[in-house]
C-alpha cells in the first residue's frame, strides 16, 4: 500500500480535489475571483495620478561650461529630480534607463556653450522612462521653465539678447517605452501584481484557518497526510485560479487599454509563476500563524497596504525615501511590477529580470520555510 | 474470537498528563486495552476525555507520560499510528460543503485505499447512503452525520477505532445497528475506545473507564465497577415520592435520591444505615409506601464517582462558583 510511502501523490491530490470541489461550491469567492481583476483594471485604470518628487536623473553632458552648470544646478535644486554625481557615459545612462535605477537622463550636446552664445538654440535631449507617465508628466511640464528661468539668470549680462523668446535652447523630450504617457500602460501592469497579491494571499490565508474555524482541521491531523503535502494540496489550485485571474488582466489589457507586449509572453509567465508562488505560501504561512479567518484577513490587509503603497505600484519607488525603499525592496510585489513593465514595456530579457526573479524566489523560500515550520502537527 | 487473541496490547499508556493554561486537565492516566476489547470510556463533561483520545491518536502533545499504541511510540510515531487508527470526532469534522460521496472518496484518497471507488460505493450502500451520496453533507441532520463519520473512519481498516461520543444524538435503532457493528468489528479483532454518556453503551462495552477531572477513578466491567463502589440501593414506590424525597434526603447514610416513574430511588454507602433512614422517613411524614432493596445501577455509581471526585479533585476548569478550594 502506498500508504507506506512518506510522501504519497494519492493524498495530494485527494487534497487537491477536495479543495477546488470546495471552491466550485463557494460561488460568491468565485465570482470575486473573477470580477474584482476586472473591475480593479476598470477603476485604477484611469484614476491614478500622482506628482512625485526626486527621482533619480542621470546627466552625460559633452560640454561643461558655466551655462550647463546652470542648468544643471537649477534642475537639482527644483525638487523634480535627484541628479547622481558626475557625469554618466551614454552606455550607462541608457543602462539606468532601462533597469530603472533613473528616471531621467539628460543630455546636452558638445558645442553647446558655442552655441547657446551664437543664439543657436541648441538641444538639451530629455529622456524620461514614462512606463509611469505620472511619474514624469509634471516633470516634464515644469522643465522649460526651470532651463528658461536659468538661463535667464546667466544671460542677463551681456548675453541679454540672447535670452529669446520662445527659449534659447531647444528641448528634446523623449519619452521612452511609453512615448505617448499612456498611463494605462503602467497601471495595468502594476494591477496584474496588485490583484495577483491580494486575491491569491487573501484565499490561501483562509485556506488552514477556515478548516480549524469549522473545526475540520482536527480530522484532517487526524489522517496520515504530512505537512508538505497539506501545504502542497492546499497551495497548487490557488496557483491555477492565480493563473486563471492573469489571463483574464492581460486580455483586458490587450482589449481594454491596447497595452503593447513588447517582450516574451512565456518569460511574462514564467515571472508570473514565480510571483504567485510566493503569494500563496505566504498567505499559507498567514493560515499557519492566524487562529481564525478574522485574523488571517487582517494580516492579508496588514501585508497589502505596504505592498501597494511601497513597490512602486503607488508612488515611483525611486522617488521615495530611502527607509520605504528599503521596505519595498523586500516586497515580491516591487519586483514583480519591475520585471512585467520591463517585459511588457521595455522588451526585457531574462538577463535584464533575473535580479528581481533571484529576489522573489529568495523570498519565497523563506517563506515557505517558515510555514512548514510553524505547521501544528497538533492542535494545542 | 476476541478471547484468542486476549493478550495482545494495544493501548499500553501510563503517566499521561496534559494540562491547558496551567491547569490539569489529564493527570497521570494509565490505559491498557487488549486487542478485540471494546472498551467504553465514560465521565462527565469536561473530565478529558476527549483530551485522552486526542493524545491517543497524536493530535495533542503529552506534557508527560509515555506509552505504546499497536506497539508504537505514541510521541515518536503519531505518523505512523495514524495509519492504523480510525477516529471519529465528538464535533462532525467532514467537509459540509462537500457531498456525501466526494468525502468518502476524500478519506479513501487520503489513506490510499485500493479500489476506491468499489469501498465508496459499499460504504455508501451500507449506511443505505447510496440514493442521497450527492447531497451536501452539511444538509444531513445530525444522526445522519454521525452515521457518515463512522462509515468514513472505519473505511480504511483500522486496528484500533477512537469514537468520541459517536452516538450523541441518535436515534435507538441506529444506535443499536451501531453497537452491532462495532461488536461485529470488535469480533475480527478491531479494537474499540468509545467514549459515551449513555449508561446502556456502557453496559455494552467489556470494559468501562470511569474519569473524572482528569483522574481515572474506576475501571473493570460494569459488574465490578458496581461492586466497587459499595452502594446499595432502596425503591420506594407508593405514596407521594415528593414528600418521601424531601423526608429522606438529608438524613445520614443517605447520598442520592432520584425518582424513577413512580418509584424512587434512595442510594447510599451502608445498607443498614440506608434501611434505617428510609423507614424513619416514612414513619415521620406517616406514608404508607413499600421500601425494598434494589439494584443499584451504574448511573447511580457514576453519579457517586462524579461527587466525590469532585470533593477530592479540583476542577480542571479553577475553583468554581461555589468556592470549593482550588
Ligand atoms: N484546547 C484547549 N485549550 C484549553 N482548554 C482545553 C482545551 N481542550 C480542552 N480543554 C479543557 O480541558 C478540559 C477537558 O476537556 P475534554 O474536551 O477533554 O473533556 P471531555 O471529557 O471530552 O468532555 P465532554 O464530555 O463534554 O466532551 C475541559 O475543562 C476543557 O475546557
Ligand atoms: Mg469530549
Amino acid at each position: 500500500m502506498s500508504a507506506a510511502s512518506r510522501f504519497s501523490p494519492s493524498r495530494i491530490s485527494a487534497l487537491m480535489i477536495k479543495e477546488i470541489i470546495q471552491l466550485k461550491r463557494d460561488r460568491l469567492t468565485f465570482a470575486m475571483i473573477l470580477v474584482i481583476p476586472v473591475l480593479q483594471l476598470v477603476l485604477f485604470g484611469y484614476a491614478i495620478n500622482t506628482d512625485p518628487k526626486r527621482l533619480p536623473a542621470l546627466i552625460t553632458a559633452a560640454d561643461n561650461g558655466p551655462n550647463v552648470r546652470a542648468i544643471v544646478a537649477a534642475l537639482a535644486s527644483s525638487d523634480y529630480f535627484a541628479i547622481a554625481p558626475g557625469i554618466a557615459s551614454e552606455a550607462d545612462a541608457d543602462k539606468a534607463l532601462m533597469d530603472g535605477t533613473a528616471a531621467y537622463v539628460i543630455s546636452i550636446p558638445p558645442d553647446f556653450e558655442r552655441d547657446l552664445v551664437r543664439g543657436l538654440r541648441p538641444q538639451i535631449l530629455i529622456e524620461a522612462d514614462a512606463t509611469d507617465p505620472s511619474a514624469t508628466s509634471n516633470t516634464l511640464g515644469a522643465l522649460p521653465q526651470i532651463i528658461d528661468i536659468a538661463l535667464a539668470r546667466q544671460l542677463a549680462g551681456p548675453l541679454a539678447t540672447k535670452a529669446t523668446t520662445p527659449s534659447a535652447v531647444d528641448l528634446i523630450i523623449h519619452r521612452r517605452y511609453n512615448p505617448e504617457g499612456i498611463t494605462a500602460y503602467n497601471i495595468v501592469p502594476g494591477l496584474l501584481g496588485t490583484i495577483l497579491t491580494m486575491t491569491t494571499i487573501l484565499m490561501t490565508a483562509l485556506a488552514l484557518t477556515r478548516e480549524r474555524e469549522r473545526g475540520t482541521l482536527e480530522n484532517l491531523m487526524a489522517m496520515p497526510a504530512t505537512p508538505v503535502e497539506i501545504m502542497i494540496g492546499k497551495i497548487v489550485p490557488y496557483i491555477g485560479i492565480g493563473l486563471v485571474q492573469v489571463s483574464l488582466i492581460l486580455i483586458c489589457a490587450e482589449f481594454l487599454f491596447h497595452v503593447p507586449m513588447m517582450g516574451s509572453m512565456a518569460l511574462l509567465l514564467a515571472a508570473t509563476l514565480v510571483f504567485i508562488a510566493a503569494n500563496v505560501t505566504l498567505g499559507y504561512t498567514f493560515s499557519t500563524i492566524a487562529r481564525s479567518q478574522m485574523q488571517a484577513m487582517q494580516m492579508t490587509f496588514f501585508w497589502f497596504l505596504p505592498s501597494i503603497l511601497l513597490s512602486g505600484f503607488m508612488f515611483p519607488f525611486r522617488g521615495m525615501p530611502e527607509w520605504a525603499q528599503w521596505v519595498g525592496s523586500v516586497l515580491p510585489l516591487t519586483h514583480y511590477l519591475r520585471s512585467v513593465r520591463g517585459i511588457m514595456l521595455k522588451g526585457s530579457h531574462m538577463g535584464d529580470i533575473s535580479g528581481e526573479l533571484g529576489a522573489i524566489a529568495a523570498f519565497w523560500l523563506v517563506v515557505a520555510t517558515i510555514a512548514l515550520f510553524r505547521y501544528r502537527r497538533t492542535l494545542d | 474470537m476476541a478471547d484468542a487473541m486476549a493478550g495482545e496490547t494495544v493501548i499500553a499508556i501510563s503517566g499521561l498528563t496534559k494540562s491547558f493554561g496551567g491547569k490539569k486537565v489529564v493527570d497521570d492516566v494509565a490505559l491498557d486495552v487488549k486487542r478485540g476489547e471494546i472498551v467504553g470510556f465514560l465521565g462527565p463533561n469536561g473530565s478529558g476525555k476527549t483530551t485522552t483520545i486526542r493524545m491517543i491518536c497524536g493530535l495533542l502533545k503529552p506534557d508527560s507520560g509515555s506509552g505504546t499504541c499497536l506497539g508504537m511510540d505514541i510521541l515518536k510515531d503519531a505518523d505512523r499510528i495514524k495509519r492504523e487508527v480510525g477516529y471519529m470526532t465528538q464535533r462532525f469534522s467532514f467537509y459540509e460543503d462537500l457531498t456525501i460521496r466526494e468525502n468518502l472518496d476524500f478519506v479513501a484518497r487520503i489513506y490510499a485505499i485500493d479500489h476506491r471507488k468499489e469501498r465508496v460505493r459499499e460504504t455508501l450502500e451500507r449506511l443505505g447512503l447510496t440514493s442521497r451520496r450527492n447531497q451536501l453533507a452539511g444538509s444531513l441532520s445530525g444522526g445522519w452525520k454521525q452515521r457518515l463519520a463512522l462509515a468514513a473512519s472505519v473505511m480504511h481498516q483500522p486496528k484500533l477505532l477512537l469514537l468520541d461520543e459517536p452516538t450523541a444524538g441518535v436515534d435507538p435503532l441506529a444506535r443499536r445497528e451501531f453497537w452491532d457493528e462495532i461488536h461485529r468489528l470488535a469480533a475480527d479483532g478491531l479494537t474499540v475506545l468509545v467514549s459515551t454518556h449513555y449508561m446502556d453503551e456502557a453496559e455494552r462495552c467489556h470494559r468501562i473507564i470511569y474519569i473524572a477531572y482528569g483522574h481515572i477513578v474506576a475501571r473493570g466491567t460494569v459488574a465490578e465497577v458496581i461492586a466497587q463502589s459499595g452502594l446499595s440501593t432502596m425503591i420506594i414506590s407508593g405514596g407521594d415520592i415528593i414528600a418521601i424525597a424531601n423526608a429522606v434526603r438529608d438524613r445520614p447514610g443517605v447520598e442520592q435520591v432520584a425518582p424513577f416513574g413512580n418509584d424512587l430511588h434512595v442510594v447510599g454507602p451502608d445498607p443498614m444505615v440506608l434501611q434505617q433512614a428510609v423507614d424513619t422517613a416514612l414513619a415521620e411524614i406517616g406514608s404508607a409506601a413499600v421500601a425494598r432493596p434494589g439494584e443499584t445501577s451504574l448511573e447511580d455509581v457514576f453519579i457517586r464517582l462524579m461527587q466525590t471526585a469532585r470533593i477530592e479533585d479540583r476542577p480542571p476548569n479553577g475553583p468554581d462558583e461555589n468556592g470549593r478550594p482550588a
